[in-house]
């Protein structure tokens, strides 16, 4: 049987975002570890130095990017997987899209401040 | 190909389903990291707290990380964080390839589960002040 397939390639592209997020989450995890180790979570001051730090700063922005979008891959599969309703599933997409964006510009907001 | 598609659509009873070790990893890697998305309101306001410049954020940091409720939710994100984490190291390995012999998943799902629950006791201690 003659298949046409539309649009492939979509999928692949959400596989390797969720690889590449999931490992600059994961860098970062171990970087905030070593950190913690070395004293910069022993008092608020010492926290709030160690996060002032320009480096830092530009690596939590990377973080707090990948971790959006890491989920809503994640979030959109669940949904993808368990709901039959199309209305119920495009409400919820949008529902979870709209909250991670709202969440990675509180967050960016905060760290940025600084 | 048509009494294939007559057995079709299959009904699997999810209760009757006894997952091997590696399938229980696995949807706990699902369940972790829904309870981490449900939860990041929570750990973004903390940060937030723990940033603030005010001696009024750092009042509330202080309250809100002192209550017990709170508290036992960051132990269970602890966990999900951590199980998350190294079973995402395990996806990873499996994806290069190394680990995908049947014996090889099992225990490197059984390596997951044993070192993401450690270390969760070992922070969690840490989270309820023990040292």
């Amino acid at each position: 049987m003659q298949r046409l397939v539309v649009g492939a390639g979509y999928g692949l592209k959400d596989w390797l975002a969720q690889r590449v997020t999931g490992v600059i989450m994961a860098v970062f995890t171990l970087i905030m570890f070593a950190a913690a180790l070395g004293g910069a979570m022993s008092s608020r001051e010492a926290w709030q130095a160690f996060m002032a730090n320009g480096l830092i700063r530009f690596l939590s922005f990377l973080f707090i990017v990948s971790l959006c979008w890491h989920a809503w891959v994640g979030v959109r599969d669940i949904w993808m997987d368990y709901l039959n309703s199309a209305a119920l599933r495009l409400f919820l997409h949008v529902m979870t899209l709209l909250a991670l964006v709202g969440y990675a510009g509180w967050a960016i907001q905060i760290i940025w401040r600084l | 190909m048509s009494e294939m598609t007559k057995q079709r659509p299959k009904h699997l009873a999810l209760n009757e389903i006894r997952l091997p070790l590696a399938g229980f990893a696995s949807i706990l890697h699902r369940i972790s990291g829904a309870g981490l998305f449900l939860m990041l309101p929570l750990l973004i306001w903390l940060l937030q707290l723990s940033l603030g410049s005010t001696q009024a954020s750092a009042e509330m940091f202080s309250a809100v990380t002192g209550n017990w409720l709170v508290k036992l939710i960051l132990l269970g994100l602890t966990w999900a964080f951590l199980h998350h984490f190294c079973m995402g190291i395990r996806i990873l390995l499996i994806d290069i390839h190394v680990g995908v012999e049947k014996q090889q998943a099992h225990n490197s799902a059984m390596t997951v589960m044993v070192v993401s629950l450690a270390l969760t006791a070992i922070l969690g201690l840490k989270l309820l002040g023990a040292y």
